[in-house]
């Protein structure tokens, strides 16, 4: 014990005079090099930072810097061939030539996904995480329920969805037999409304209701995310605000409009503008539900602007010059769209959103 | 309003944190909750407002029992501790905010937000956030936003404790002329005996959930039902020493105080710095430290193994180290040493 004692007080001496001397050799450098400016505004300072960043600039440069320029610059390409890397020159054929019927129906179809679905999911989310939060019994159950579709693989959750709205064996289409057959169905039938099974998304499926599937299956998949956030943010809501609503007599619809939303606002906001862009970006879900064709059966075009963006990389070979540089073309407007939006969303954010 | 509490008792899971309290605070008067924290005097509070749910007893307000009453149905105006002052709104919404629960007009809800800002002298604020107030400022809007309402009973959460030190004496006169401009029974709580002797009309002095004493301000500093509200009240606190009754005599170690009718026996004897006086026929004393402040003079001395601090007329003190003091009779405090109570004559 003593000896031990000792030898742990010797150890400690020791480490404290290595702190010292190593103190000593650290002001050392700092003061020479403190003497010496390396030009006005690049000092020591700066180079240290760089070192210190250059293993995710490096990265960056590579995969996601070289690429964007170089995309830009494949947009105005003519006849470009990837194996060789040859070009005619420079052109603008490549928007014109993407700007087809076709991709018009895409940009129908991911226009649609975008103002449908992001708005319905964030309202729905945001009340649900309201409800989380004011509920007490199984919080933490309800709250791990309402987050595994986050954890849960696109694909097999669009093999789900896709049974779940077969026409035959689907679970919807049993509920809606069933409601038909009952007293809401005749009282649906005086407004000439009928109640009865729906082709989803087989081959005799309508665009409407196509699309609808594919609209029901991507907020389902997008709640989870949000519903996090939310409930993150509500948590940081001081009680006090609610306390002080509930002494003064505030109905719940109020406290939820009045105080509520604005104090989540920020969060709103950052969810708002990244589903936005999610959305804009929707290429899986529609994959999940209808394979790679992007259609149904009865040919129902269901294809967004990144399925043909993809379509064209995987055409663009040496028999087909100029499509890579159509892709590009596509994706440059895609991103054309997605800042106009997310620029007009930044401006009426500041005005509503109190940070 | 008067607002009576018959056996009130709120328990949290393991402990009891308001234990059968039962006080009534008058119509129109100042009343100060006061105690050291964990006292169960927020609790009580809370209980009052209706954001609590009390565990047993009664709350009244004037006849009616409001015991199970929702808050809002009440009547009551409540100030919170961080003022919870809505930061998204204009001091013009956040007073406004109660009003638009009311049916009342737009035009009714203006001209009563305008004069509570009046009241509270924030006339010149109505366009800013509360993030753009000083402490003392959001406390004015907080008050004017929880008077807006014309409520029964005003209640306030640790009212001053967010200011610093010379908003908090501005603060308090400004809360004691709102009072009393509003007649509007008020409580407060607070763990600061000094603001809340300042102020009160009465205090109730609560420790470890229970009612210690309650009365006016001065009659409880003088007359301090036991030790613990003795130690409570006064700034600096009282010196308290161990001693004993013997022959009718109050002896601390082997100096006598003074003479008393009580039985034989040992005592806490507490006497408050301020009542030493300096008298030829009083005990010596050597000084061991001295502080001046202005007309007062801090006297240190060391009595019976007790570090003693006593108050004394600046002018009375010499530098000599050694001083004659004496304590008037009336002046010293009695205690039971095991259960604290004062013990009367």
């Amino acid at each position: 014990m003593n000896k031990f004692s000792t030898f742990k007080t010797k150890f400690n001496d020791l480490r404290w005079r290595m702190r010292n001397y190593k103190n000593d050799v650290k002001s050392l450098i700092t003061n020479f090099f403190d003497k010496i400016y390396i030009g006005r505004i690049f000092k020591l300072n700066f180079f240290k930072g760089m070192l210190y960043l250059s293993p995710a600039l490096i990265l960056i440069l590579i995969f996601t810097l070289y690429p964007i320029i170089n995309s830009l610059l494949m947009a105005f390409y003519e006849n470009y061939t990837p194996v060789d890397g040859m070009i005619d020159g420079f052109t603008l054929d490549n928007f014109k030539s993407v700007l087809k019927p076709g991709f018009l129906v895409a940009i129908k179809n991911t226009a649609l996904i975008v103002f449908v679905s992001v708005p319905i999911s964030v309202i729905i989310s945001l009340f649900i995480s309201v409800m989380l939060n004011s509920v007490k019994f199984l919080k933490s159950f309800f709250q791990t329920i309402f987050f595994l579709p986050y954890v849960t693989n696109t694909i097999a959750i669009g093999l789900v969805f896709s049974l779940m709205f077969d026409f035959d064996y689907g679970l919807i289409n049993s509920i809606l037999e069933f409601v038909g057959n009952t007293f809401v169905g005749d009282f649906f039938d005086l407004f000439g409304v009928t109640i009865s099974p729906l082709h989803w998304k087989d081959s005799q499926a309508t665009y409407a209701t196509a699309m609808t599937t594919l609209l029901i299956y991507t907020i389902w998949g997008s709640l989870a995310f949000k519903i996090m956030v939310f409930t993150a943010g509500l948590q940081n809501i001081d009680k006090q605000y609610y306390d002080a609503a509930k002494v003064d007599g505030t109905s719940k619809w109020r406290i939820f409009t009045k105080i509520t939303v604005p104090l989540l606002s920020p969060m709103i906001a950052y969810i708002t503008i990244t589903s936005f862009i999610g959305a804009f970006k929707s290429y899986t879900t529609v994959v999940a539900l209808f394979g790679e064709t992007g259609r149904t059966a009865g040919s129902v075009d269901l294809r967004t602007i990144v399925f043909y963006i993809y379509g064209y990389i995987m055409n663009g070979n040496a028999l087909n010059p100029g499509e890579l540089s159509r892709g590009a073309a596509a994706s440059l407007m895609l991103f054309g769209i997605i800042l106009v939006f997310t620029v007009i969303q930044m401006y009426v954010n500041k005005k509503r959103v109190h940070y | 309003m008067e607002v009576r509490l018959e056996g009130l008792t709120k328990q949290f899971t393991e402990t009891i944190a308001v234990d059968n309290v039962s006080v009534t605070f008058e119509s129109g008067k100042l009343i100060g909750l006061l105690g050291p924290s964990g006292c169960g005097k927020s609790t009580t509070l809370f209980m009052i407002s209706g954001l609590l749910k009390p565990t047993k007893g009664k709350i009244y307000f004037g006849n009616d029992d409001v015991t199970n009453l929702a808050p809002e149905k009440r009547g009551i105006g409540l100030v919170f501790q961080n003022y919870a002052l809505y930061p998204h709104m204009t001091v013009q919404q956040n007073i406004m905010f109660p009003l638009e629960n009311l049916k009342l007009s737009r035009q009714e809800a203006l001209e009563r937000t305008k004069e509570m800002a009046t009241l509270v002298g924030i006339n010149e604020l109505l366009d800013r956030k509360p993030a753009q107030l000083s402490g003392g400022q959001q406390q004015r809007v907080a008050i004017a936003r929880a008077l807006v309402k014309k409520p029964r009973v005003l209640l306030l959460d640790e009212p001053l404790s967010n200011l610093d030190a010379r908003l908090r004496l501005q603060t308090r006169e400004e809360i004691r002329r709102i009072q009393r401009e509003t007649g509007i029974t008020t409580i407060f709580v607070t763990h600061d005996q000094e603001e809340a002797m300042s102020i009160s009309d009465k205090i109730i002095v609560m420790s470890k959930g229970l009612v210690q004493q309650e009365g006016i301000p001065q009659v409880v500093y003088n007359k301090p039902i036991n030790l613990f509200v003795s130690k409570f009240l006064g700034n600096p606190p009282i010196n308290t020493f161990d001693g004993k009754i013997s022959n009718g005599k109050i002896i601390i170690g082997d100096i006598e105080l003074g003479k008393t009718n009580c039985n034989d026996q040992n005592v806490v004897i507490g006497i408050r710095p301020e009542d030493f006086k300096v008298a030829e026929d009083g005990f010596e004393v050597s000084i061991t430290d001295l502080s001046r402040i202005g007309r007062d003079t801090t006297v240190y001395f060391n009595l019976n193994g007790i570090e003693t601090r006593a108050l004394i007329n600046s002018e009375e003190v010499s530098t000599v180290n050694k001083i004659k003091l004496k304590v008037k009779r009336e002046k010293i405090h009695l205690f039971n040493p095991e259960a604290g109570d004062c013990i009367n004559e």
